[in-house]
């Protein structure tokens, strides 16, 4: 396990790239709406498709949400080993 | 268990159905997330004693409906498809109000098997409220298929509630769901729910905030369930709190909560490692299984080139169905059924010796008011089912998740495409679908943007009036007239973006479901409510303005030349003239907004010329300039009175529907004006 400062943002993994949910940046009402969608600290997330534009796919709890990069790049996660 | 109220009957208007002696009455209210197949469960309880309307204040849609089993009369309401319940949005809000408030006799919650860490999520906040809760285990097949194998015993007991495995798509699992309401209601079946743990550093505060609120919150509150609230810094009860208590108390509680503002996600965190202890217990899981059908399909469908072709081919093929179905039995209504009906009046009116206005009244105002809304009918219908059916099997979601880079540049949702498109057959049900956007401002923006989409009623104008002024070059003239009206809506949705927004950049956070074989149940109900719903509510409206402009186009003198209409007509000449237009083509733009076809019609009353001759003496009469004039504004002109009282009843003002409407006759008189001044020819 590398220290805290491995910690990236989701919108810079590669599809297909597992990464362990750390920690959410941005305002209350954003943090809760992502909570309640599985993207929790500690949740394990694989990025499905990163398009060089336009929102990513994610697969978290076996369900498939697409993120805005916007939003993508406030969800910082850990590899996962 | 709980004890039952008696139904209050005068609380719930839309109930109107007495219980039968003997019967006993309970009231359901069916909660769920997104994409669980909760519209299924409430469809297959409820068929077609569903009432459609609006949660009280609000333009959230609410659906309830009643099921009788046994001995039971169950009331059964369709709570808002929500991921939780906090105040962040309008459904959620509505879906915790109702059961905090209203206090059903059971909550009935369903989760998708497939996606059951994610769905539970809601569970876990839904046992915190006062009403025993069933779950049903929705969409089993698709989870088998998945390879995931769960315990419903061990699920139940570890829940501590009922749990009833189903496929309502298959009507699997529905009687069970019934039994255990039942059962659950009347305390034969045990309930001893568990709750997610809250984090050992939490637990002092949140027993500290029992403490200094107890005796203080008033019914129907829980007092559990506001400690919880609080502590996650829900706005809405840290205000209702601030009302309970007097200064002092939320001097304490406030100090309480200090340095906690994060808390949110340790709570939100607590409860999925609950989950996910459940699961681990219930649930075997799949080891690397073959790959899903969902991953399979969206390999294409998800793909930055191959979805954006799938999505033309998609959209393609509903155009295809719709016009290829829909048009025909369209122009069938109208040539045989609206035609007949009209000559039976008529002549029956004739005959009985009625008055030339009355006849008039009859049939061109009613019966033609009747046939515009019966004229839609069909195209809506195909329209509506397709798109129930792709909606259904989750391919929507994908289609958006494709258009939304290019959407999001005009400020507008992924989603926002597919009501705009929509819009190039009619507008009415472009504005009506606009209602699959959750986000507000993308809402109301793709709603305001859609008359810019030329419907099918513009394209017979452009059909009509282009060869008249260009002759060969007829077909070149109405594709750029075509291509201007979407450089305007892309311009204009720009502009509003960086006006109104100031470009700030629209939040997306959508889920894909899993695909999954349809429900044709579900979907012909769908299709059903949204008809009669544009029939009932835009239908009344359409009729009662074709009633009006009819009458201004009789009256004082009993023909269209001498009319009011005619008059306003001249008032807006010199308007007009700038533009090149004298009052007839004036009067001819302004019966467009009736219905876009009208133009040509009264441009052959008032040039006094049939169809057929209409296109000699037009060419004859207006110059190519005023001509190409007329055609940009009847493209950009106020739409049709049938979208207009669509965009009221999802705009839900009056004040923005007249905003809407200055917007684009002052857009069109503009380009009208422009376009002649400039035009080289």
């Amino acid at each position: 396990m590398e220290a805290a400062n491995s910690l990236k943002p989701l919108v810079d993994l590669k599809a297909g790239e597992k990464a362990i949910v750390k920690e959410l940046s941005g305002g209350k009402g954003f943090v809760a709406r992502v909570a309640s969608l599985g993207l929790v600290p500690g949740a394990e997330v694989e990025v499905i498709r990163n398009p060089q534009h336009g929102p990513i796919i994610i697969r978290i709890k076996g369900s498939y949400l697409a993120l805005g990069r916007g939003e993508a790049a406030k969800v910082l996660v850990e590899d996962s080993a | 268990m709980n004890s039952h109220q008696p139904l209050r009957v005068e609380e719930v208007p839309e109930i109107m159905v007495k219980p039968r002696a003997g019967e006993k009455v309970l009231r359901v209210a069916l909660a769920g997330q997104p994409n669980v197949g909760k519209s299924t469960v409430f469809n297959m309880l409820t068929g077609l004693s569903q009432h459609v309307g609006n949660w009280p204040g609000k333009t959230v849609e609410k659906k309830s409906g009643r099921c009788r089993y046994g001995n039971y009369l169950m009331h059964i309401v369709d709570l808002p498809g929500t991921y939780s319940l906090t105040a962040n949005s309008i459904e959620e809000r509505i879906a915790r109000d109702y059961i905090v408030k209203e206090r059903p006799d059971v909550v009935v919650a369903i989760v998708n098997a497939a996606t059951l860490e994610r769905s539970l999520y809601l569970v876990a906040e839904l046992l915190l409220l006062p009403s025993p809760v069933v779950l049903g285990l929705n969409m089993m097949d698709v989870a088998e298929q998945q390879g995931y194998r769960i315990d419903v015993q061990i699920l139940q007991a570890k829940l501590g509630i009922p749990v009833v495995p189903m496929v309502a798509s298959k009507n699997q699992g529905v009687k069970e769901l019934l039994e255990a309401v039942i059962g659950l209601a009347e305390g034969i079946v045990p309930y001893n729910p568990r709750q997610p743990e809250i984090k050992e550093a939490h637990k002092p505060i949140l027993e500290k905030l029992r403490e200094l609120m107890n005796g203080l919150i008033p019914e129907p509150y829980p007092l559990d369930w506001v400690a919880i609230k609080l502590l996650e810094g829900d706005s809405e009860v840290t205000e209702l709190v601030k009302g309970w208590v007097d200064k002092d108390k939320w001097g304490e509680i406030s100090a309480l909560l200090k340095g906690h503002e994060d808390a949110i996600l340790d709570i939100a965190g607590g409860r999925y490692e609950w989950i996910r202890k459940l699961v681990k217990a219930a649930v075997e899981e799949p080891r690397m299984g073959p790959v899903s059908l969902t991953e399979r399909l969206d390999r294409v469908a998800t793909h930055p080139f191959w979805g954006l072709v799938v999505m033309a081919l998609v959209l393609g093929a509903i155009f295809w169905l719709t016009y290829t179905i829909g048009s025909p039995i369209q122009s069938w209504l109208e040539e045989s059924v609206i035609a007949s009906l009209a000559n039976l009046a008529s002549s029956w009116l004739s005959f009985l010796g009625a008055p030339a206005w009355l006849n008039g009244l009859v049939v061109d105002g009613i019966i033609g008011g009747i046939g515009t809304v019966l004229s839609f009918f069909p195209i809506l219908t195909v329209f509506f089912a397709v798109f129930g059916l792709l909606e259904d099997v989750g391919y929507l979601a994908r289609a958006a998740y494709v258009m939304d880079r290019f959407m999001h540049w005009m400020g507008l949702h992924g989603k926002s495409f597919l009501p705009l498109f929509l819009g190039f057959g009619c507008n009415v049900p472009a504005v009506l679908g606009s209602r699959i956007i959750e986000e507000k401002r993308a809402r109301l923006l793709t709603i305001f943007l859609t008359p810019f989409i030329p419907c099918s009623a513009r394209m017979a104008v452009l059909v009509f009036l282009t060869p008249v002024f260009f002759g060969e070059r007829a077909f070149l003239v109405s594709w750029g007239l075509i291509l201007l009206n979407l450089a305007i809506l892309a311009l204009v949705g720009k502009a509003m973006n960086s006006l109104l927004f100031k470009g700030e950049r629209l939040p997306f956070i959508m889920e894909l479901p899993l695909y999954h074989y349809p429900n044709f149940r579900t979907i012909g109900l769908e299709v059903w409510h949204r008809v009669a719903s544009f029939l009932r509510k835009a239908g009344t409206v359409i009729l009662a303005v074709s009633v009006v402009v009819w009458a201004l186009s009789y009256w004082p003198t009993g023909s269209i030349e001498g009319s009011f209409l005619a008059k306003l007509g001249v008032i807006l000449e010199p308007l007009g003239r700038l533009a090149g237009l004298d009052s007839r083509m004036v009067v001819a733009l302004l019966t467009s907004f009736v219905a876009k076809e009208n133009a040509v019609a009264t441009l052959g009353v008032l040039y006094g010329a049939g169809e057929e001759a209409l296109a000699s003496v037009l060419g004859k009469a207006v110059p190519p300039k005023a001509g190409f004039a007329f055609l940009v504004m009847e493209m950009l002109f106020i739409p049709c009175v049938a979208t207009v009282s669509a965009m009221r009843q999802e705009l839900g003002s009056w004040r923005w529907t007249f905003l809407v409407i200055g917007f684009y006759l002052a857009l069109s008189f503009a380009a009208g004006i422009l376009v002649y001044h400039v035009f080289p020819f």
